[in-house]
């Protein structure tokens, strides 16, 4: 007869073993990600569509970051006569801290929880095993794709928040302090350090990975029924933006550990 | 003697506590049909998902076209699975895909070196014996659940499988396309002369598709043989059930 008494208490058991299954799950990505077909064309399809799908509101959300944060900025730094600062530090606490956590976190939204869905739907209509009976590896063709695209998209779309942050930035500060477009982007450009830059793509690539991964996770692991997809895609979701505010933190003490050594 | 395609002996599966398979032994021969009926839950679906290895059992002796499956390394297991086709019971047409592109999916990732013509020829052959030509660049949501029934039938047959499970073929449809989902079932086994293992829990399916009744109870089977043998002489209660709720109504 099998033992079915837990071994601490059913709830805490339950949670190691999830961890130890999504450990498992991340273990089996990097052991099939070298290995042919490489599914070059699904990894751009996936590319174009986490573009495409967060673009519009990426744009808009880092636009209105740039102008609220140059706004609310001001007084503090007009009280010591030093608004001729501004774009310096706009452009610090958008390039280090701003510009890749709004861009992961409206991510984790929006193509996070459509992976969530769309894996956890194929999952339940049984459009994962049909893959597998075809002698198609589905762990291949939707979960490696779909993080490769995430982790080398969100970079990207990192670096557009950024840029358009700061045009919201040089909006705000050209209607206030007469700053010309050439001056803002020189001073923006003196301020931020190749350090910045480095750990900046370096963490985007991290949050990329953690979206992709993450979606893919909940919707493998979805249960039966309409409801099992819903919750797929809303844990999805609360999963990676948790991990993204954890991966900041870590980030964050490493980047001043190098900074400051 | 009649040639086995598949031979089960004690196969057991459990869930936790739920202990589905008991002991299931089990013969599909070359060129029957054979249906297998039982109560929803009963462990039908479980039974063929072990078969092409969707699920491992726990314990028993499964042999398929020769060959003893728990001994198959993926590569083998999956030259394999090339040769059973499965009709799912959602059908489990790619939903991101029109159906060509569903039916070429399968085709093209196993069968390297085809040219654009052979493709679409396969693919224009098996949409007008299923009797669907005009659906080709549709999506699966465009499509009836009788279509998708078929297109699942026809996306499956594209690698000429031996062996066909089909996993409630009729189950949510009108009796009129049941009719004709029975008559592809009978047809696919006349034109591709496969073996077959019909799962439902429709009797009308059961007496137009079957050679064979296996009637699954509490994880095992319970009554093998012709429609007659197994419900006119019935004499179990859980079988006799089945009878009269079908056809007594
Ligand atoms: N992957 C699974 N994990 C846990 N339990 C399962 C799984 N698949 C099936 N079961 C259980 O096994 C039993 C038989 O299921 P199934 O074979 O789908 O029934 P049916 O005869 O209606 O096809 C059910 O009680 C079901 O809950
Ligand atoms: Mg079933």
């Amino acid at each position: 007869m099998e033992d079915n008494r837990p071994i601490i208490s059913n709830k805490t058991d339950d949670f190691f073993r999830g961890l130890a299954d999504a450990f498992a799950f991340v273990k089996r990505f990097f052991q099939e990600v070298w290995f042919p077909p490489y599914e070059f064309k699904e990894i751009l399809r996936q590319c174009y569509e986490i573009g495409y799908r967060s673009l519009p509101l990426i744009s808009l959300t880092g636009f209105i970051i740039g102008i609220v944060f140059t706004n609310q900025s001001r007084p503090s730094l007009a009280e010591f006569g030093a608004t001729s600062w501004l774009p310096a530090l706009i452009s610090i606490a958008i390039v280090r801290a701003l510009g890749p956590l709004v861009t992961a976190l409206i991510a984790s939204g929006k193509v996070g929880s459509s992976i969530g869905a769309e894996i956890g739907s194929m999952k339940v209509t049984e459009q994962i095993d049909a893959m597998e009976v075809s002698a198609i590896n589905p762990f291949k063709y939707l979960v490696v794709t779909r993080t490769l695209a995430t982790t080398f998209m969100i970079p990207v779309l990192v670096m557009y928040t950024d840029f358009v942050a700061l045009i919201g930035a040089f909006l705000n500060v050209n209607q206030n302090e007469l700053v010309s477009l050439s001056t803002f982007f020189v001073q923006v450009f003196e301020a931020i350090s190749f350090l910045d830059v480095f750990s900046s793509v370096i963490k985007s690539l991290v949050f990329g990975f953690t979206i992709g991964i993450v979606g893919c996770y909940k919707g493998y692991n979805s249960t039966k029924g309409t409801e099992g997809v819903g919750k797929a895609a809303n844990s999805a979701v609360v999963m990676s933006m948790f991990l993204i505010f954890i991966e900041e933190l870590l980030a964050l003490q490493i980047v001043n550990a190098i900074r400051y050594s | 003697m009649r040639e086995a395609v598949i031979e089960i002996k004690e196969l057991y599966k459990s869930f936790g506590d739920n202990h589905v398979l008991r002991g299931v032994d089990l013969e599909l021969y070359k060129g029957e049909n054979l249906v297998v009926l039982g109560k929803s839950g009963s462990g039908k679906s479980v039974l063929i998902k072990i078969l092409v290895q969707l699920l491992k059992q726990d314990s028993g002796y499964i042999k398929i076209l020769g060959q003893d499956i728990s001994k198959l390394d993926l590569k083998s297991l999956n030259k394999l699975r090339l040769r059973i086709g499965f009709a799912f019971q959602a059908s489990a047409l790619y939903d991101s895909m029109t159906v060509k592109e569903n039916m070429e999916f399968p085709l093209t990732r196993n069968i390297k070196n085809l040219s654009r013509k052979e493709i679409d020829y396969k693919i224009e052959r098996l949409l007008d014996s299923v009797g669907l030509p005009k659906t080709i660049n549709q999506m699966p949501s465009e499509l009836s659940g009788g279509q998708k029934k078929r297109i699942g039938v026809a996306r499956t047959l594209i690698l000429n499988p031996e062996i066909m499970f089909y996993d409630e073929p009729t189950a949510g449809l009108d009796p009129i396309t049941c009719i004709d989902i029975n008559n592809l079932i009978n047809q696919v086994r006349e034109e591709y002369k496969t073996s077959s293992i019909v799962i439902t829990h429709d009797l009308t399916c059961a007496k137009d598709t079957g050679d064979r009744m296996a009637v699954l109870v509490e994880g095992q089977f319970k009554a093998v043989g012709s429609f007659g043998e197994v419900f006119e002489e019935a004499t179990d209660p859980n079988i006799k059930s089945f009878y009269d709720y079908n056809f007594m109504r």
